[in-house]
């Protein structure tokens, strides 16, 4: 009886314990998005909606209470004004554009060098997978700036073109959607390679022969067994690129031009150029509602649909 | 198990609807498989046994088209397929680990090969129909593999391989990721629909039972090289070398020299007592031969065997030894002893349980005569 009895709580306690340890580890980084995402988001979505005193400075409350009477006053004039101006929707156009150009050009450079890398010997992929990180070791922003060296009319490029009598005039290459989608794939590629080799490298290759030994010649068996089981990291790292470049703002400010118009940029404007709050907010917002929930429902279906064990 | 092949002996012969010429493999100045030589009948079932690294699955690689032979030619049905890529074989495999496609349904992954050929849809589903009922699996069309059963999905591989309908089936460790029991189900099976199809094969396995159960001929491989090709009963029965009768079952080795030499029989000296053999051998006298004996040949009992009990009266006095029961254990269907002979050897004998109810009792501990027939006797003179 005694030996149950403490078996019994003994299983209790080791049961509680290990919850708590659980709970803490992914009660903190759950804590820390809340408190730093989840929150600010409120506050941001909270200015869009909110009406100004009659100053213009003082967000009003939401909610008041007088009289006996409860108040909402929810103002929507900065939505409508989002839906009338053709400035909005030309730059969150624009901005999928590009994002969307640059997830493919990263998926096209970045899966044949994932390949590669996956297939190479055992032993030379540390010292690839390192090379793909080593631009993380210098600043993002002196990457993205060197590139000016390079496109400008006065770059390198232009320079050796000239020198070599290729070309007598400059090329216009930088401030163009040119030198802005360079500087995106240049940054965001390693984002593309990581999640794809990832998927590569864990491949049965076994799969491989039983598909040539089934009449495939390698082209179809790539087609067929390999691109199908890379599903999911090509998947993770189109996300990976293609949601931070929706919102960028760096690179088209130091790469872009007048054509490139990007919601960063646009963000960047009217908090801080037109100081209108509550308009920047509801760009914020609305950014965030057209892009990222699509997505999140896109990814929610995928890990549901594509959950391929056993790869 | 209907075994529909005529008996390659039998006929003296082999055709050569497969034909491996001198065929080798070196990697890096290793020699995987070492200048091999074979012909395999149609219809056939063939298997390469032999332990890990001794160049079997080297050889299936190359049948299959995975590795190309450094010298050497195969051929398939008159056809030169040293050569030819893998994908335009009419050859198929089942690999150990299935290598099912994970992201394809049952009926999809039989369908592969089909669609490759290019056959028309109406035709593909028939075929897949077909070999789904095969293997008895119908009803799992829809599902993916990973919600298989380990034999669930070894048959998926077999409808997949079958499905293109190969002149030869390549089987790598067919059964060798199933657990016991479902093996010996699944052994009689697989032959029984290979047979019923048609198909010659050839199969790779290191289980020697697999093997003699499935294959209507050996080849035990060692080092790249076959030590000896032959049915079943051949290779266990007649061993060619030392290593194959200690590779394949329980053997009883002894070490002697010839004493007697005769056209019609031998006589050998071991420590433990001299060996009538009834049969002559190549040799020469106080030449140094290995005698090896199967532990179910030899006869326990308290009493030295009478003269009566021998098969040949030459015999008498011979093939025989006494020594004292060191260990019992019971299988079952037989009983296992280990007997220490006077010259302090220790030999295997097993001895079947047919009766419910022994009569003579032997215990340990108790002294005993081991005896043998003179034809029971495997003379290994190299």
């Amino acid at each position: 009886m005694n030996i149950a009895k403490n078996i019994g709580t003994n299983g209790i306690r080791r049961f509680f314990t290990r919850n708590w340890g659980r709970r803490t580890v992914i009660g903190i980084p759950y804590g820390f998005l809340i408190l730093f995402f989840s929150v600010p988001f409120l506050v941001v979505l909270k200015i869009s909606v909110s009406s100004t005193d009659a100053l213009g400075i003082y967000f009003q409350d939401l909610a008041s209470y007088a009289d006996g009477i409860l108040q909402f006053k929810i103002k929507l004039s900065n939505y409508i004004f989002l839906t009338t101006d053709p400035l909005y929707i030309e730059t969150y156009w624009s901005s999928v554009k590009f994002a969307g150009i640059n997830t493919l050009i990263c998926l096209i450079l970045g899966y044949p060098f994932a390949y590669f890398m996956a297939r190479s010997p055992a032993r030379m992929r540390p010292a690839l997978l390192m090379m793909v990180s080593l631009p993380f070791w210098t600043s993002y922003l002196l990457r993205v700036y060197a590139w000016k060296g390079l496109l400008d009319d006065n770059g390198v490029i232009n320079n050796i073109l000239i020198w070599l009598h290729v070309i007598h005039d400059p090329i216009k290459m930088m401030y163009t959607g040119f030198s802005m989608t360079i500087g995106m794939v240049y940054t965001y590629i390693p984002f593309m390679i990581l999640p794809v080799y990832a998927t590569l490298v864990k491949m049965d290759l076994r799969l491989l022969e039983a598909a040539k030994d089934l009449g495939a010649t390698p082209w179809k068996a790539f087609w067929l067994v390999t691109v199908p089981l890379s599903k999911n990291g090509i998947v993770a790292g189109s996300m990976l690129v293609f949601i931070p470049s929706v919102g960028e703002y760096v690179i088209p400010e130091l790469l872009g031009g007048p054509s490139t118009l990007m919601i960063g940029r646009v963000l960047w404007d009217e908090f801080f150029s037109n100081n209108d709050w509550a308009m920047a907010s509801a760009v914020a917002v609305s950014m965030v509602v057209l892009i990222l929930v699509p997505l999140a429902i896109f990814n929610k279906y995928q890990a549901d649909s594509g959950s391929v064990r056993g790869i | 198990m209907v075994r529909t092949v005529a008996n390659s002996t039998d006929r003296g012969e082999v055709s050569q609807f497969v034909k491996i010429d001198r065929l080798s493999k070196h990697f890096d100045e290793v020699a995987a498989v070492d200048n091999v030589s074979l012909n395999i009948e149609k219809g056939e079932i063939f298997a390469l046994l032999g332990s890990s690294g001794c160049g079997k699955s080297t050889l299936l690689r190359m049948l299959a088209g995975f590795e190309l032979p450094t010298s050497g030619n195969m051929y398939l049905d008159g056809e030169d397929i040293a050569n030819m890529p893998p994908y335009e074989r009419h050859i198929n495999m089942m690999f150990q680990s299935y290598a099912l496609f994970p992201h394809l349904t049952v009926w999809e992954n039989v369908a592969f090969g089909l669609k490759r050929d290019g056959m028309p849809k109406d035709q593909i589903a028939e075929r897949v129909e077909s070999m789904l009922g095969i293997v008895k699996l119908i009803p799992y069309a829809k599902r993916k593999p990973h919600q298989l059963s380990g034999g669930q999905q070894q048959r998926v591989a077999l409808a997949r391989c079958l499905a293109k309908s190969p002149k030869l089936l390549l089987l790598d460790e067919p059964l060798g990721a199933l657990d016991r029991k479902l093996r010996e189900e699944t052994q009689f099976e697989l032959v029984n629909i290979i047979k019923n199809v048609g198909v010659t094969c050839v199969m790779v396995t290191h289980d020697q039972e697999e093997a003699m159960i499935m294959a209507d001929r050996i080849a035990v491989m060692q080092e790249g090289r076959f030590l000896q090709v032959g049915h079943p009963r051949e290779i266990y029965e007649t061993p060619s070398c030392l290593f194959v009768a200690d590779f394949i079952g329980d053997v009883n080795l002894f070490n002697g020299k010839l004493e007697i030499d005769e056209p019609d029989h031998v006589v050998i000296a071991t420590p433990e007592c001299r060996h009538f053999v009834n049969h002559g051998i190549t040799g020469t006298i106080d030449m140094q031969v290995h005698i090896a004996l199967r532990p179910e040949k030899i006869c326990l009992q308290k009493h030295e065997p009478t003269i009566e009990q021998r098969q040949y009266p030459a015999e008498h006095g011979h093939n025989c030894a006494r020594g004292t029961i060191e260990g019992i254990a019971y299988f079952g269907k037989f009983t296992l002893f280990h007997v220490r002979l006077d010259s302090g050897k220790t030999i295997k004998v097993s001895r079947e349980n047919a009766a419910r109810h022994e009569e003579t009792q032997l215990e340990r501990g108790q002294q005993v005569y081991a005896w043998w027939d003179g034809s029971d006797v495997v003379v290994l003179t190299n």
